[in-house]
């Protein structure tokens, strides 16, 4: 088993609530790709060369600020609870958990992270560098992951072409390298029945959106992950200035069908809150699916002062540690192990109960 | 990631449907879509790649007169047909050696083939923190370098981008 106590908190550092407008958004996450000039990209590199890359880029990362305390996780020497505890917690993506269907980790895949910045290496591109901070802080973010870019690009001689900019492995990505998104929550637009109108429109100006964990992951309890689709012929900060106007958009939208909500069927949310908050107090199995969805209903009932008992920190904390990996490691059984839905109930039961009675 | 529904092609299609109030989404190649009568929305930023891939192979020959393009690339050894199976390049010499239909594909891509980010030369040299200019300055400096070269297509592009600036 991993220690991620080693993490400052854990590496869960994002869910803290503690962040601009942390009732609709949960965390705002950037990444650049890089990749080493002189060198062939992963697809076609052999182990020794992902060695070499591991090696260069953890040497140069020892020498920077941002990232001279990181704690290494080697992905492809861990186990499969641990690499997904690392996806779970959004510090790696799935292909480089080796989580996708073929269930293979490539050889040097690992993840240097200290604080609220980390990089990915032999992902995809050589490096992705992210930041991941709590609550909508585009600029904030931005600002630290940009300080690390300047870091590495001195000691690392990055692809970078004079007309293209910063190369990367697939051309979806070239230019800025720069991936922008923002974990949102929108149960007021699923509930209108909007949230397909808004998504087409997010389209329609160079955005897009997926589920909880990011590229090919389902839309689970009404989070949504907003991010610029297009990386080249802007610059970061016009990247970053768009998507952060749609997003306060897409805010706006979302406090409007809440109101909508309150104003045309007072009696039927609030007794779709209370539903909520009522099965995850006293059910006694709960899958994760479940358990996501009756956490989106509890966190709109807080959103909008229907249940005013639980905390935004207390509900982020249910969504982390209610993930199979999460769950099952705290629990000391395996992620697929058929006690979990009960384990989960009985964890959820946990943490409200301590809550209303730290409160009441 | 794979189709839902053939679990054989990429899935370039995302749909989301909200069926009793629970959100789904459903990852499908553009065949399987067609077949289940979606159309992708919006399909010109969507999904440029894939159809770009699609074509590329039969449309090869007449798209780019120069040879150099069906060859490998010297470094990484890799092939159009190679991309065009994968969606990844094998290098950054790759972008030299395609570099025609690599063009021709960012552009349907991004809009633009001109990177207007930060740059990695001026990075070196102006590193740790480069002094954040004023952007609207920074652009008339790109247009005006851009009539001096005669780089009327990327003139045109950063004047529409000033305009909308100011």
């Amino acid at each position: 088993m991993i220690d991620l106590s080693l993490l400052t908190d854990g590496g869960v550092g994002w869910l803290d609530a503690s962040g601009p407008s942390s009732h609709l958004v949960l965390s705002t996450r950037i990444r650049l790709a890089r990749n080493l000039a002189g060198r062939v990209y992963q697809g076609r590199n052999s182990e020794t060369e992902r060695e070499d890359i591991l090696d260069t880029v953890e040497t140069a990362a020892r020498e920077t600020v941002l990232l001279r305390r990181a704690i290494k996780f080697r992905l492809d020497r861990m186990e499969r609870t641990d690499r997904q505890l690392l996806h779970e917690r959004h510090l790696v993506s799935k292909e480089l958990a080796g989580l996708d269907a073929d269930g293979r980790v490539r050889s040097g895949a690992s993840v240097l992270v200290q604080d609220r910045l980390g990089v990915m290496l032999n992902e995809e591109d050589h490096l992705r560098l992210q930041g991941l901070h709590s609550g909508f802080a585009l600029d904030a973010a931005y600002a630290e992951v940009d300080r690390l870019d300047a870091e590495l690009g001195q000691r690392l001689a990055f692809a970078f072409h004079s007309e293209f900019g910063y190369l990367t492995s697939c051309p979806t990505n070239v230019g800025t390298g720069l991936r922008a998104s923002v974990l949102i929550h929108l149960p007021g637009l699923v509930l209108t029945k909007e949230i397909s109108k808004v998504l087409q429109g997010l389209a329609q100006v160079g955005l897009t959106f997926r589920g909880l964990y990011g590229e090919g992951s389902e839309v689970v309890g009404n989070f949504f992950q907003l991010s610029n689709q297009t990386t080249l012929g802007s610059s970061e900060y016009e990247l970053l200035d768009h998507l952060g106007k749609m997003v306060r958009q897409v805010m706006d939208y979302e406090e409007q069908a809440r109101q909508v909500l309150l104003r045309d069927a007072p009696a039927i949310i609030e007794d779709k809150v209370w539903r909520a908050y009522g099965l995850l107090r006293y059910a006694r199995a709960l899958s994760f699916e479940e358990a996501m969805n009756l956490l989106s209903g509890v966190r709109l009932g807080a959103g909008v002062s229907l249940i005013p008992d639980v905390g935004m920190y207390t509900l982020n904390k249910l969504l982390v540690y209610t993930q199979p990996a999460h769950l099952a490691a705290a629990e000391g059984v395996a992620p697929n192990d058929p006690e979990l839905p009960v384990r989960r109930a009985q964890f959820v039961r946990k943490v409200l109960e301590s809550e209303v009675g730290r409160r009441g | 990631m794979s189709c839902e529904q053939c679990h054989e092609r990429e899935a370039v299609i995302h749909l989301t449907q909200i069926v009793n109030e629970q959100v789904t989404t459903l990852h499908l190649c553009e065949r399987c879509a067609a077949e289940k009568g979606v159309e992708s929305p919006g399909s010109m930023p969507k999904t440029p790649l894939g159809t770009f891939l699609a074509a590329m192979g039969q449309e090869l020959p007449e798209q780019t007169p120069t040879p150099r393009s069906s060859e490998n690339c010297p470094r990484c050894g890799g092939s159009l047909q190679d991309f065009r199976e994968s969606g990844r390049l094998g290098c950054s010499d790759c972008y030299r050696t395609f570099e025609v239909p690599l063009r021709d594909l960012l552009r349907r891509l991004h809009g633009s083939t001109h990177h207007m980010g930060e740059r990695y030369a001026d990075r070196e040299a102006t590193a740790p923190a480069p002094a954040p200019r004023g952007h609207a300055a920074e652009l008339r400096e790109q247009l005006r370098l851009a009539v001096e070269t005669e780089n009327f297509e990327l003139a045109a592009e950063l004047r529409d981008r000033l305009r909308v600036l100011e």
